[in-house]
């Protein structure tokens, strides 16, 4: 089955080739069952290779396609890898794209055909990139999809292009990963000249006997690829601001692709990671520093999708911290219940912004609970999730990731509990201030709220129940032996860093139950607080003062990032401009009228009087003999 | 046998002749004369220089016909100057047809 491997990005470029050809002439129920009907068969095959990847014994295959790159010694082949951790990535993308698709179909509705066409061939696309990342079996696939992906958030991000602010935005996405871009290709160069190959297989198997300050190097050039692509501090303003884009596009640059590429790479990577201490300890403050960060940002956020934006930011830190304390199962496992509780939230958002009729501040919703049921069921799910409620998804992918910073330095545990009680109180505050309390809005509004139709609950639906279960795959030891089955599918990945592993000391359990249900008792504390506080809600005209005023203004980064970088380079343009203007245009311009002066200033000399020629005449002969007799030697 | 030096000064008479002529006057026939002048000023040079060598070359061998090839320029050169007096003549004539003058200095129609 894994011969057919080539299928599962087919499929999806397929899609964006018919629905981006035939734009104008598909009716938008074709475009919907073409668009969502080539990921469900990616799915299916997804599916397939899984269960053949699943079996005992097998290892993992690269199916080459063609030569790619072939140039003296270096040789990239277009070949994709089939393994343990592509293969669990390919039904996260496919499976949450597919769900996030058949969302869109309804979502989109209101679009005329061509664009709803273009929104569709876009989404193929983005899928198609993101499964390239996925697949590739050298860094230079990779790239390619890593680019793609960028390629397709500035698309869609800025789909709605009339709107100057969101080109900007989109704008904004595309530079920012420019440079976390740049980073990667540099890494990839010096791979290149290291190791003489790209293959994973030839780099990972070179990086043992590779001097650490080399792979230091070359683990960071791609983390910065990494930090520009998920979000991470100082790269992560882009994020943001993706939400100009429309909400099921939101939902799968959080959950299913884009964002989940760093840690990808980084846990695709691991080997060279974990030789490299420097990087693993850059890495997980780096994770660390992010998940606090914007934790306290969406403290603060009054736009339902900007709280979400903020909430997927803070995640993704923990993932990094996961990756930097070498928990590379559990920042994989984290990316998995991640995709289910974030899709959910962003596809109930929508719901909401929907039902609203493009309302996106919370202060003007609240007890939408009556009538969106089955959005304010699936959401509370998602928020329970996110939260770490035993036993939801979030609560286990968050305890492994904490226990693994434990071993490392219990700083980063405490610093990780803390970002995880501010998780729980904004997710609250944000879900008590939304189905909560009394209506807000206008009475227009209040009206017409309805619960959205089939289309959109039953990826809510299918989500919820993910994102409830998606977390009993990765039971601790200490809870049911053997019940941390993701942990020995991963394992092969994984082994070579495994096998490094100094620190051996195992937590006792007690202590392992103290901590776990701990802090699954200050979180449900912390929901208590926020569902009391906002529940009971009143729009104010006070304006926030202090440090609340500094996080809703998102701690003015982005006013920083302007004054101390845009700022100066407009200057500097803006010199360069005049400097072009004046000075170069100057010695062109003045070329040409130089040259005009002095051919009218000898244009008299042709007066037109014969006699004055003649003169002329004479003279020069005159001078010429005088010049050959006296002159000459 | 007169000197060589005659020759020169009344060739250099008659070309200084020929330049005054072509700078000072206005009309084109004179003009055109002053032009034959200053050739003919050449072609007495030519004939004087020819002569002179010649003889130098005789005296040292009398079979000698060193030095007789200027003359020959000097009808080529008087061959070449009948035609351009021709064509002289004509731009002449078809000035004074078409400006009923022969002054120079209306011939500056070009210039507007």
């Amino acid at each position: 089955m894994s011969k057919l491997i080539y299928l599962v990005p087919l499929f999806p470029l397929l899609g964006f080739l018919l629905n981006g050809l035939g734009r104008k002439y598909l009716s938008k129920t074709v475009v919907s069952v073409v668009g969502s009907g080539v990921i469900l068969a990616s799915f299916i095959v997804s599916l397939l290779i899984f269960l053949e990847v699943k079996e005992p014994g097998f290892t993992p295959q690269i199916i080459s396609l063609f030569d790619f790159i072939h140039v003296a010694k270096l040789n990239i082949a277009f070949a994709f890898q089939v393994d343990q951790l592509s293969s669990l990535f390919l039904l996260i993308i496919t499976g949450v794209g597919f769900l996030i698709h058949l969302y869109s179909s309804a979502y989109m509705k209101d679009e005329t055909e061509p664009h709803f066409a273009r929104y569709f061939a876009y989404l193929n696309l983005f899928v198609f990139s993101m499964l390239l990342l996925v697949l590739g079996a050298n860094y230079v696939i990779m790239f390619i999809g890593w680019e793609g992906v960028g390629l397709c958030s500035y698309l869609l991000i800025g789909y709605w292009f009339k709107n100057d602010e969101y080109n900007k935005a989109a704008k904004k996405a595309f530079v920012m990963n420019r440079i976390g871009d740049l980073g990667f290709l540099l890494g990839i160069f010096w791979m290149i000249s290291q190791f003489g190959s790209t293959d994973f297989s030839t780099v990972f198997a070179g990086a043992a006997e590779t001097p650490v300050k080399i792979l230091t190097g070359i683990t960071l050039l791609l983390f910065i690829g990494a930090m520009g692509k998920s979000a991470q501090i100082p790269l992560y303003t882009w994020l943001p601001d993706a939400m100009a884009g429309p909400t099921p596009v939101s939902a799968l640059i959080h959950a299913a692709t884009m964002v989940t590429a760093g840690i990808y790479m980084v846990a695709r990577s691991n080997i060279m990671y974990t030789l490299s201490p420097v990087t693993q300890t850059i890495v997980a403050i780096t994770g660390l520093a992010t998940a606090l960060f914007a934790a306290t940002i969406a403290l603060k956020q009054n736009d339902i999708k900007k709280v979400l934006a903020y909430s997927t930011v803070s995640q993704l830190g923990y993932m990094f911290l996961a990756l930097g304390v070498g928990a590379y199962t559990g920042a994989v496992f984290h990316v998995m219940t991640h995709a289910f509780f974030k899709a959910l939230l962003f596809l109930g958002a929508g719901s909401v912004i929907h039902a609203m009729h493009h309302e996106q501040d919370i202060r003007n919703m609240g007890g939408l609970k009556k009538y969106l049921p089955i959005t304010h069921i699936t959401f509370l799910l998602g928020c329970l999730a996110i939260a770490g409620i035993p036993p939801l998804s979030g609560f286990f992918s968050k305890d492994e990731i904490l226990t693994a910073s434990f071993l490392k330095s219990p700083a980063y545990y405490i610093l990780g509990v803390l970002g995880a009680l501010m998780t729980a109180f904004y997710m609250f505050r944000l879900y008590a201030m939304t189905f909560l309390g009394k209506f807000r809005g206008t009475h227009d509004q209040e009206h017409h709220l309805h619960e959205s139709p089939a289309a959109i609950t039953i990826p809510l639906i299918v989500l919820a129940i993910l994102s409830v279960a998606g977390g009993w795959i990765g039971i601790p030891d200490v809870l049911m032996k053997g019940g941390h089955r993701l942990e020995h599918f991963l394992a092969p990945v994984f082994a070579a860093s495994t096998a490094l592993k100094t620190e051996a000391h195992e937590l006792s359990h007690t202590m392992e139950y103290l901590m776990m249900f701990g802090v699954a008792a200050i979180i449900l504390v912390v929901i208590g607080l926020a569902w009391n506080r906002f529940s009971r809600y009143e729009k104010t005209s006070a304006q926030e003062t202090g440090i609340g005023k500094v996080l809703e203004n998102k701690w003015y980064v982005d006013e920083l990032y302007d004054a101390v970088i845009s700022k100066p380079l407009l200057w500097l343009s803006a010199f360069l401009k005049n400097f072009d203007k004046i000075f170069i245009d100057g010695i062109v311009n003045g070329a040409g009228k130089l040259v005009q002066y002095s051919s009218r200033q000898l244009r008299l000399v042709q007066s037109g009087q014969v006699g004055s020629y003649i003169l002329i005449m004479v003279t020069a002969t005159i001078l010429l003999f005088i010049i050959q007799f006296f002159w000459k030697s | 046998m007169m000197p060589v030096n005659y020759y020169l000064f009344l060739s250099l008479t008659l070309f200084c002749i020929g330049i005054v002529g072509v700078l000072t006057r206005r009309n084109a026939i004179i003009i055109f004369m002053c032009i034959e002048l200053m050739l003919n000023a050449v072609n007495i040079l030519l004939v004087a220089f020819s002569k002179m060598q010649h003889l130098a070359a005789v005296a040292a061998n009398p079979a000698s016909a060193a030095g007789t090839e200027a003359q020959l320029f000097v009808f080529f050169i008087m061959v070449v100057a009948a035609a351009e007096v021709t064509v002289g003549l004509a731009i002449i004539v078809m000035m004074y047809r078409n400006i009923h003058s022969v002054d120079i200095n209306f011939l500056n129609r070009l210039k507007h």
